[in-house]
């Protein structure tokens, strides 16, 4: 094994690129969660978002015009998430798990002529000084456009959460939909918009995946990446920092992983290929014998005015 | 305006009326989706729903494949919808259907070339224990600390691929495969080859055993107060512990039955219809079990139509890729939007529409 192979200036600048797509997702959902929903759909948005985004770059020749067009696709899923759970009050891990299954569908169904193409990419800034500062540049400042929308995604949803009046009633119907209902807010209308939030965040983070990080479009190439958002919600203890470090982590385990299997580590590739998803179980296994959850009280559960 | 008002009761006639109306509006907009795809979309449906049944073109070779696909399809909704009811999320079925293969081929592969008659019941154990095994994990997890059952049977689903790519590649590969992935060929190993007990139906030893799931559950849910326990769990939490009745008890016992019928589901697949333990012979059971379940209403006789009804739409979309070239992916869509469906149209058991004046709300 040749480890003086994997540099580890390089490595933390791909760490940056491979959790930008969870960050998205995760921060997305977690506005949903702090909402009170639970919606399992992530990997479903995200693959739609990921199969949108890139037919729309090819066909635009912009990958900024793809990344809208993914966040608008994410949105029209959740759309119909919100639409089932708030109005005809549905079961929402039931719901949830259909648009993930009907978001594979869907964008398999989009994709097939796409498959092999290659998409236009987004250019790495120039951040001029800082990207010159030896290392340190190579490590932070040399990305596209996306990483650093995605760490501003998260210092945005913590300071709405934290400091604006919309966000404490949005966690306020998180926590209590009934309170928050007799105060008079409108939950089902809040609700709807955290839900699109996440779904336009969740359709980010494929297009991120499907235009940047591989760049290509493979059919179900998120592979876990929506699952693994939910996870790092949970790790986080819904706080939006923490999100961030969470997906970093699992950036961080995904591109070292990657990186021991190229420099031909005297370990089973099988055991590497599913250490993403076995340090996520290990992940959650701490984080409950811990004991300490922060749920938002009222997550998963349907609100009727009538009841 | 209309507005949802609470019914006092959930309605009977819904129960039965939701999945009807569901599988008609999936034809509707079914049909409006194959229409964008250029197929036609009369001719789509019935080449889906009626072809594969009726047709004197395919029959003969789609009317087995019927059971053959509606087996692995009931087995494992039946393990699921007893937790579902309890409140249990098994979603990681597709692993543990994978783990079943794989526990189960590899304990008959031990002793090949052997034809005792011994061999298939004990590979049928390995297989169902190997499911059970793989839903312990999640069981155990949970009970003791509380993790997420979710996130951690989903999780697992894809530790089981990378476990089945290497023993694809690896330790179960064909040491006369001249080198190529895949285990030996069931199909060619007459002692265990779990092949159509009667000719021309497709009838297998899974698709009894799903039969017999059906009866089981049926009378554990109705008839047997572990069932009882099942369902008070799931619906009333609280009352539950009140009465005596053991949260985690219940956990391992819902996520045991679903994982070690998920395990035979897999194990019967392998031996049978697949024939041999590859890369991808999972073929996304464990996912779409999940959709019928939830369709049968999570009641054993109603999982045992919807497993049916799922293996046709399986079939005719087969049927349909052939014939009509609408793409394999659109079949996939067109099972999600069952599921939209059936749980959008299932409002109406819980709730009835009432038109109302606007009020200040």
């Amino acid at each position: 094994m040749d480890l003086s192979s994997i540099s580890p200036i390089l490595l933390v600048a791909s760490i940056m690129v491979s959790a930008t797509p969870i960050l998205f997702a995760a921060i997305g959902e977690l506005v949903v969660e702090k909402a009170g929903v639970l919606n399992l759909g992530v990997e479903g948005m995200m693959i739609t978002g990921a199969v949108v985004g890139f037919a729309v770059g090819v066909n635009t020749d912009s990958p900024l015009v793809g990344f809208v067009a993914a966040a608008g696709a994410g949105a029209a899923l959740s759309f119909v998430f919100a639409l089932l759970t708030q109005y005809l009050l549905s079961n929402q891990v039931a719901t949830g798990l259909g648009l993930t299954l009907a978001g594979l569908g869907l964008s398999a169904l989009i994709g097939k002529p796409y498959e092999g193409v290659k998409s236009p990419t987004l250019p790495k800034l120039d951040l001029g000084p800082l990207s010159d500062i030896p290392a340190l540049g190579t490590m932070f400042f040399r990305h596209d456009i996306m990483v650093y929308v995605a760490v501003l995604m998260v210092i945005l949803v913590w300071a709405f959460l934290k400091f604006t009046r919309g966000g404490l009633i949005l966690r306020a119907v998180g926590e209590s939909h009934d309170s928050a209902h007799a105060l008079g807010y409108k939950v089902v209308r809040v609700r709807m918009i955290a839900i699109l939030f996440g779904g336009a965040c969740a359709g980010l983070g494929g297009a991120y995946l499907s235009l940047v990080r591989v760049p290509q479009w493979t059919e179900g190439m998120t592979a876990g990446a929506g699952w693994i958002a939910l996870a790092i919600v949970v790790f986080a203890s819904w706080r939006p920092w923490r999100i961030l470090i969470g997906a970093y982590l699992f950036g961080g385990v995904t591109v070292l992983q990657l990186n021991l299997q190229a420099a031909g580590a005297k370990v089973p590739v099988a055991l590497l290929s599913a250490s993403p998803y076995l340090i996520t179980i290990l992940v959650l296994v701490i984080i409950s014998a811990r004991g300490a959850h922060g749920a938002p009280a009222s997550l998963g559960r349907s609100f009727h005015a009538s009841s | 305006m209309l507005r949802l008002e609470k019914r006092p009761q959930p309605s009977r006639a819904w129960v039965v009326l939701s999945p009807i109306l569901a599988v008609i509006l999936t034809m509707i907009v079914g049909g409006i989706l194959f229409a964008m795809l250029g197929a036609n979309p009369f001719e789509a449906i019935r080449t889906i729903f009626w072809d594969p049944i009726f047709s004197e073109q395919f029959s003969g070779f789609t009317r087995p494949q019927l059971l053959v696909k509606a087996g692995p399809l009931i087995l494992i909704a039946i393990g699921l919808s007893i937790g579902f009811k309890a409140g249990i999320w098994n979603i990681g079925a597709e692993g543990q259907y994978i783990m079943g293969a794989i526990c189960g081929a590899a304990a008959g592969l031990a002793l090949y070339p052997s034809d005792s008659v011994l061999l298939f019941p004990l590979m049928l154990v390995a297989g169902a224990l190997g499911g059970w095994a793989w839903a312990m994990i999640p069981a155990i997890l949970k009970t003791k600390l509380g993790t997420n059952e979710i996130l951690v049977s989903l999780m697992l689903v894809y530790v089981a691929e990378t476990i089945l790519a290497s023993a694809a590649s690896g330790f179960l590969r064909n040491p006369e495969g001249m080198g190529f992935p895949g285990s030996r060929n069931f199909k060619e190993w007459d002692a265990v080859y779990n092949g159509e007990l009667i000719a021309g139906t497709g009838m297998h030893w899974g698709v009894v055993a799903a039969f017999i799931a059906v009866i089981a559950a049926y009378v554990l849910l109705s008839r047997h107060i572990q069932g009882f326990n099942i369902r008070l769990t799931g619906e009333a939490p609280r009352a539950a512990r009140f009465a005596g009745v053991n949260p985690s008890r219940i956990v391992i016992l819902c996520l045991g039955i679903s994982g070690a019928l998920a395990g035979l589901a897999g194990f019967f697949e392998v031996t049978g219809p697949a024939g041999q333990i590859t890369i991808d012979f999972n073929a996304g059971y464990g996912f779409t079990a999940i959709i019928v379940a939830f369709l049968g209403r999570l009641n054993p006789i109603g999982i045992l139509l919807a497993g049916l009804l799922m293996a046709l739409t399986y079939i005719g979309g087969e049927l349909a890729q052939l014939m009509l070239g609408v793409p394999g992916a659109a079949i996939q869509l067109f099972q999600g939007m069952l599921l939209f469906f059936l749980l959008a149209t299932d409002v109406f058991t819980n709730f009835r529409l009432r038109l109302a004046k606007k009020e200040a709300v």
